[in-house]
């Protein structure tokens, strides 16, 4: 009973999108202001009736109603609870419905935090958030419904697979859809500026909170991801240039850019065409990236073969979405005026620049990415582009960036004196490149990447603290001068703190990593680096829904044991499947990681693998911490402020709102 | 030209200079770091590389793998059903590698005709077979 309810939900949530998509349009373009209001209550039905759909869903996993063929397939009766939640956005059907889920939660937030946005703008924001839910539920109902029964109910599931049961990846999904969805919001304020044809310096103010918000919720995804793929997939890798990773990375890259983008567009009213470009891309790649994941069209592109109703479907969708955007774009675009003038020599300049190179760097990827998918499928033959294309081109592309950042935040809006830049600049060069030299020869090795790393770490560490520094009043006391800073600029300072923490973490993993594969028979050692690591042999272990043999490994640093690690080998009961557990010791200059291989012989001699990683934690952290500051950036009293002004503007027909 | 415009212009020729050169960077990184997909018979013809990396496909034969004392390294032997290659690789093999399952290896081919793989790849899915090994396995059209 409950799945036909959640699957009639479903249908009601659908009706209420169409509401929420047509008549707010409708009322928008006539004026209508009781067609306007209709936007509120019909957003938050719909968010209702999704509500229930998705407990519907989360409920036929808690109480293993294996007769839906979406929990049969993808949870069992000894599955731990917690994996049995996380379970529902496990696999295609119930990740799309997470997705309609948290574009319904966006749309509501929109509306709570929008009171007193101009009745049309709202209108049309819901509006086209509707149209975009519509696409979603359609394709859900008519490709992949997740309420499906199954006609012969199997005894138990088939199981999560077990790569997913972990708490890293349980909360991925919902982190990195809260930040693709996001990108649905300054999509749609850009699609109803230019439905308004009001392009003004407003629409940019307003969608600079969603999308710094958006950003960060992306940012954290794909750093969980990142920290997953670690821990989980037994290779110690953090990132793999995998197909996967790039979709989520595409409009993580086109999200950064339009943050800049947006901060020029409000503060000097420039770039507003290309704004709304980089809006609409951000958000076609979050939908490129949810397809390219979830549809199965990377494991194989003849999949679809198979089943060509979901991928025509998806192709539509797209086509409408991106094509559709687009085409109001040309049509609207020559009509967009950036009003705004500037100088060679000025911040807009350098805003440009980040902007280009981002863009660049993404198209980048998106060739590496797409291109071996669309030879396979016209089957002019399999290739694939590995790690050392995206290394090649991304690193040498993304360097000047970092260059950039620390010239672009002293730069003056409009026009600059490259005297008075220089002038400023000259002791933070001297700094950086002093400190960074002499950081590098403390390392183990020299070497020139690395000191070219460092040096570039302190130059934006140092150049960011510096214009901090000059941004603070020191006619006033310390306390009321921090306080009179806004929000923006800390969160700006703090994100860019986190691009230095970054490269560091990057520089130093890269290129001081050390790995071994060995061979170890229980009681010998091998020396690595630092370290002795001394193979006690492995035990069986039994755990919930897998048995594991579980090795003992006891490490020593100058004869003392700092640490028992004990990596496991696990085999999942139900799915058969072998999984590596590494044993990792974290810590803040060193990681140490051991994995299991497999028994080589009778005598009990395992293959090991050994890996000193030193700052790796530095590359999570740093993401952290430019997304902390994408947040704290969202919070500034001007996206307030801008509220109340916009308030006074509509008091006088304040009688008909909802 | 008025000066603005002047600059302006400046600006436009000095962006699209810098995105040609990154683009035409990628462009050659992206031609030498391609790599072609073949299977056992393609490579038993020939039409493999010599010297370039490239992947082969194919499934493990039964009974095949042999390893050396002492030491990771590991010998199977890999077929379509047509022809056999032997590969040689020193590391850990992926979880689910085993004899009967279909395997990707990244690598090159030695002059003994041995396949030297630097990398050895195995899907995390229980029946998976990976759609190049698949497709390289079914009966050929004569």
């Amino acid at each position: 009973m409950l799945p036909e309810i959640g699957h009639f939900a479903l249908i009601l949530a659908l009706c209420m999108a169409l509401f929420q998509a047509v008549l707010p349009l409708w009322g928008a373009a006539v004026n209508n202001h009781q067609y306007m209001a209709v936007a509120k209550s019909a957003a938050q039905g719909h968010l209702l009736f999704v509500l229930i759909s998705f407990a519907a869903l989360t409920a036929a996993f808690i109480t293993h109603d294996f007769s839906v063929a979406y929990v049969a397939h993808n949870s069992n009766s000894a599955l731990p609870l917690l994996y049995r939640v996380s379970a529902v956005w496990g696999a295609h059907e119930g990740s799309l419905l997470l997705w309609a889920l948290i574009l319904v939660l966006w749309t509501n937030a929109v509306l709570l935090f929008s009171k007193n946005l101009p009745r049309e703008m709202v209108a049309r924001v819901v509006a086209v958030l509707g149209l975009i839910s519509i696409g979603f539920i359609l394709f859900m109902l008519f490709t992949s419904n997740p309420f499906d029964r199954l006609m012969i109910v199997p005894a138990d599931g088939r199981d999560l697979n077990p790569l997913l049961q972990d708490f890293g990846l349980a909360i991925h999904p919902p982190m990195l859809y809260l930040g693709y969805v996001g990108f649905a919001v300054p999509f749609s304020f850009a699609i109803a500026a230019m439905l308004g044809g009001r392009l003004d310096a407003a629409w940019a103010k307003w969608s600079r909170p969603w999308t710094s918000i958006a950003w960060m919720f992306l940012t954290l995804g794909i750093t969980l991801g990142s920290w997953w793929a670690y821990y989980e997939l037994g290779w110690g890798g953090w990132w793999f240039w995998d197909p996967v990773e790039n979709a989520s990375f595409m409009p993580w890259l086109i999200g950064l850019a339009l943050i800049h983008s947006l901060a020029a567009t409000e503060k000097r009213n420039v770039f507003k065409a290309w704004t709304v470009l980089l809006a609409i891309i951000a958000f076609s790649l979050s939908l490129l990236g949810t397809f390219l994941v979830r549809s199965g069209v990377l494991t194989s592109v003849h999949a679809f073969a198979t089943d060509p109703t979901r991928g025509v479907f998806i192709l539509i969708f797209l086509v409408l979405v991106v094509g559709g955007s687009l085409a109001l774009y040309a049509f609207r675009a020559p009509k967009i005026k950036s009003t705004g003038e500037f100088q060679l020599f000025s911040r807009e300049t350098a805003l440009l620049l980040n902007n280009i190179i981002l863009v660049v760097a993404c198209a980048s990827i998106l060739l590496g990415t797409l291109y071996p998918l669309l030879l396979d499928a016209l089957n002019l033959g399999k290739i694939s582009v590995g790690p050392p294309y995206f290394n090649s081109v991304f690193v040498p592309l993304t360097a000047p960036l970092a260059v950039l950042l620390g010239v672009g935040v002293f730069l003056r809006w409009k026009k600059d004196e490259p005297q008075r830049v220089l002038g400023l600049l000259m002791l933070p060069a001297v700094i950086s490149i002093v400190t960074g030299v002499i950081l590098s020869l403390l390392l183990p090795e020299f070497k020139v990447a690395a000191m070219i790393g460092l040096i570039l770490a302190v130059w934006v560490a140092v150049a960011t603290g510096y214009q901090f520094y000059s941004r603070v009043n020191k006619n006033k006391k310390l306390t009321t001068a921090l306080l009179e800073i806004p929000k923006g600029f800390y969160g700006m300072t703090l994100a860019h703190i986190g691009v230095s923490v970054f490269i560091v973490g990057i520089t130093l993993t890269s290129l001081y990593s050390q790995e071994k594969d060995v061979r170890l028979e229980p009681g010998q050692t091998y020396q690595l680096g630092d370290y002795e690591f001394e193979f006690r042999g492995v035990i069986q272990n039994q755990g919930a829904n897998y048995v594991a043999n579980e090795g003992l490994v006891i490490v020593r640093k100058d004869g003392e044991v700092i640490q028992e690690m004990k990596p496991q080998k696990r085999i999942y009961r139900v799915q058969k499947m072998p999984m590596t557990e590494a044993a990792i010791d974290a810590g803040v200059s060193r990681d140490l990681f051991v994995a299991l291989g497999e028994q080589l012989d009778s005598k009990g001699a395992w293959s090991v693998r050994l890996y000193v990683k030193p700052f790796i934690r530095w590359i999570w952290l740093g993401a952290i911490i430019m997304g902390l500051g994408g947040l704290l950036a969202a919070f500034d009293r001007r996206y307030r402020s801008v509220k109340i002004k916009q308030s006074v503007d509509s008091e006088s027909d304040a009688g008909v709102t909802v | 030209m008025t000066p603005i415009r002047k600059k302006r212009l400046l600006l436009i020729v000095l962006m699209v200079a810098g995105v040609s050169v990154a683009v035409g960077f990628a462009l050659k990184a992206f031609n030498e770091n391609l790599m072609f997909f073949f299977s056992v018979t393609d490579v038993a013809k020939g039409k493999a590389p010599a010297v370039k990396d490239f992947r082969l496909g194919g499934m493990v034969v039964n009974g095949s793998v042999k390893r050396e004392d002492g030491s990771l390294a590991v010998m199977f032997d890999l077929t379509d059903n047509a022809e056999v290659i032997t590969v040689y690789y020193d590391g850990i093999l992926p979880d689910l590698f085993r004899e009967g399952q279909g395997i990707i290896s990244k690598g090159k081919m030695r002059a003994d005709g041995v396949f030297e793989a630097d990398e050895v790849l195995a899907k995390h899915d229980e029946n998976y077979m990976p759609p190049e090994v698949a497709e390289s396995m079914k009966p050929k059209k004569p």
